[in-house]
């Protein structure tokens, strides 16, 4: 008889097992008590070991005195069943109760042959190395297309310039321009400050000290004025962008724009490039102001003035120094939030997918800045600016 | 209104898939103009997919489907745009755009495709709205409304330029028995007042009864269609056992069709 609720006791001791031999090649056991998650384990071992030892032909299973059998205990015998029929030999069970066999009747050990369907992906390092491969041709084709496509909008827009929705534009112009004000305002000041102070020491012991305006200033405008802008607005915008477009892939409002017959680049891509490219250019000057007068923070506590600083500074920045950084902020911003863009429209189904897209954005934003100001380094340089 | 018996959206041995899977093979049928057409099927038998392309989002290995006889298949530039003018999409979570209200919601298509005056884009998406029973709402946010009112709004944005034919996926799929009821006849007087063509998946079978007209039922190991008719002709006369009993589950009455008309 079935004991519902009389031990409600979790003890693995509330179970026993006994085997015996009985006849040649036939095993008999015995389970005495509870089969439940608790007390399978050590049972379902032990008859391993005793079934490894004796492989009999044929298990009779007394299950009689079993007051109690979970999902646990039907897989046990579940399982022996399967073990013996898979060696041609044979189980039976006698004396499970009706509702237990009830269970156990749920499932056909031919459903559950093994190996599972799913076929465990294991490939030479050939196969890999194609496969890499693919994956980086896959990638690159997607960079060219959306290249072209963006492109191909982006003129569009400028010659059409009433078909842009210049009302989102303005919109992502204020978040990812203005509202990076403080941000850019802090690294420039901090930036021009340490970089001024650091140099004045060691200058000092020439009496170079006002050459200290020549460097912060044209490092700041030549390189890191937009290399930081840049960077902030990888920080903050690119991973915006890609968030941004990325929940609507996620949420089918990408799929909706499509079916309405819009275009998605040309609606959303289009209005965050051209929010970057105008604001990027506008913080990097900024930028650019603000690195300078933190550098003059240091050079007016050693005694100079405000007036010999800027005049130091205006006499070796030169015009194509600053339209040169400017440039290079406007291909800066263009990629940033391409990139952004591009992994946003990329992103795929599931919870994670999001986030994934918005690092991909991050972590390539830097590495094309990067990159890209190498190339500057080298061409700017060739042409003598 | 009565609907004329004529095709609509013609599927004509349409076979498609994934990377490595064919989920549907030459699967062909016809939908009527005017008619509501439901789409069945147990999880992963195809129905999403098939939506999808019959809007146009995926394409198929081979096969055409026919939308007032243009191939949305093939067709590519303006011809493409003309057909998905053709149709209103309701995705299955509303894909309303999150930093939009309601109202800029329905107005959107109007801004995008006519040169109607800004005031008569606010007088039309706010009678949209109204068909949908919003009126009052055009003012909030999508994440500001119940999943139900959402799926309403998706229907009013989807109809923003009168289609003739509205697509919406997983109509019943997460909303209370009160709510998909209300859904329901939202569809219908839809169908009745405006001879809109509904192409919609669901698994509510009262809602199927109610409202369906046909209903397409898809299966995972035929890789296409398992019955097709209407829901009461299914019920009694089909060849397959399991469509019968799908179509008599405990607790639907036989009680007359509370459809319009
Ligand atoms: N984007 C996808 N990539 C790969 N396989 C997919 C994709 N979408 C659906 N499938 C597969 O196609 C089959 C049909 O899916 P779907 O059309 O979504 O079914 P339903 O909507 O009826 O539940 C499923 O087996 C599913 O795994
Ligand atoms: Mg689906």
């Amino acid at each position: 008889m079935p004991n519902y609720g009389s031990s409600h006791m979790p003890e693995s001791s509330s179970s026993s097992i006994h085997t015996s031999m009985i006849a040649p090649g036939v095993l008999g056991v015995k389970i005495i008590g509870r089969l439940d998650s608790l007390s399978t384990g050590s049972i379902w071992r032990e008859t391993n070991l005793e079934l490894d030892r004796t492989s009999p032909k044929q298990v009779i299973v007394d299950a009689s005195e079993i007051e109690y059998c979970d999902g646990s205990g039907i897989g046990y015998l579940f399982e022996l069943r399967r073990r013996l029929e898979k060696g041609g030999g044979e189980l039976s069970i006698r004396g499970l109760h009706k509702e237990f066999q009830q269970l156990l009747d749920l499932f056909k050990p031919s459903e559950f042959e093994e190996p599972p369907e799913i076929k465990p992906e294991s490939f030479g390092f050939f196969e890999k190395i194609g496969q890499s491969t693919g994956k980086i041709c896959e990638e690159a084709r997607a960079l060219v297309e959306f290249v072209g496509e963006t492109g191909t909008a982006l003129l569009k827009a400028l010659l059409n310039p009433k078909q842009v929705r210049w009302k989102d534009a303005l919109l992502v112009a204020e978040t990812a321009g203005v509202n990076a004000l403080p941000v850019i305002t802090l690294i420039g000041f901090l930036m021009g400050l340490i970089m001024a102070f650091q140099a004045a020491i060691p200058m000092r012991q020439f009496g170079a000290v006002i050459y200290v305006a020549n460097l912060v200033g044209l490092s700041m405008v030549r390189e890191l004025g937009p290399l930081m802008t840049a960077i902030v607005l990888a920080g903050r915008s690119g991973s915006a962008f890609a968030a941004e477009l990325g929940t609507m892939k996620v949420n089918e409002e990408i799929d909706a724009l499509v079916t309405m017959g819009l275009d998605p680049v040309k609606f959303l891509v289009v209005t965050r490039l051209l929010a970057a490219v105008i604001m990027t250019p506008l913080l990097t000057l900024f930028a650019d102001l603000i690195g300078v007068l933190g550098g003059s923070i240091v050079l007016i506590s050693l005694g100079y003035s405000l007036a010999t600083y800027f005049r130091q500074i205006f006499s070796t920045v030169t015009y194509v120094d600053l339209l040169g950084g400017l440039f290079k902020s406007i291909v800066f911003g263009l990629l940033v939030a391409g990139i952004g863009c591009l992994r946003g429209l990329q992103t795929e189904i599931g919870a994670s997918a999001v986030g994934e897209s918005t690092t991909r954005a991050v972590v390539g934003g830097i590495v094309l800045i990067v990159a890209v100001d190498g190339i500057f380094s080298v061409v700017y340089y060739y042409l003598g600016i | 209104m009565n609907p004329v018996q004529d095709t609509i959206i013609g599927v004509e041995k349409i076979t498609a898939g994934y990377k490595n899977t064919v989920v549907l093979q030459e699967v062909s049928f016809e939908i009527k103009r005017g008619e509501i057409f439901i789409i069945l099927g147990e999880s992963g038998s195809g129905k999403s997919t098939l939506l999808k392309l019959m809007i146009g989002l995926n394409k198929p290995l081979s096969g055409s489907i026919l939308i007032e006889g243009q191939d949305i298949v093939s067709a590519e530039g303006d011809e493409r745009l003309a057909i998905l003018r053709k149709f209103g999409v309701m995705y299955q979570r509303g894909a309303l755009f999150g930093s939009m209200t309601l109202l800029e919601n329905v107005r959107l298509p109007l801004e995008e495709f006519t040169d109607l005056p800004p005031g008569a884009m606010d007088l039309i998406a706010r009678m949209k709205l109204s068909l949908v029973g919003l009126k009052e709402f055009g003012g909030l946010l999508p994440a500001e409304l119940s999943g139900g009112m959402q799926k309403r709004a998706a229907i009013a944005r989807a109809m923003a330029l009168d289609p003739r034919i509205l697509f919406l996926d997983e109509l019943s799929a997460g909303l209370d028995p009160v709510t998909s009821a209300e859904l329901d006849h939202l569809v219908l007087s839809l169908a009745h007042n405006l001879g809109i063509t509904f192409v919609i998946v669901t698994h509510e079978l009262s809602s199927i009864y109610a409202i369906a007209d046909r209903v397409i039922m898809l299966d995972k190991e035929l890789k296409g269609i398992l019955a097709i008719g209407s829901p009461r002709d299914l019920r009694d006369h089909s060849e397959n056992k399991f469509v019968r009993r799908f179509f008599n589950r405990q607790g639907i009455s036989d009680a007359p069709s509370e459809k319009f008309s």
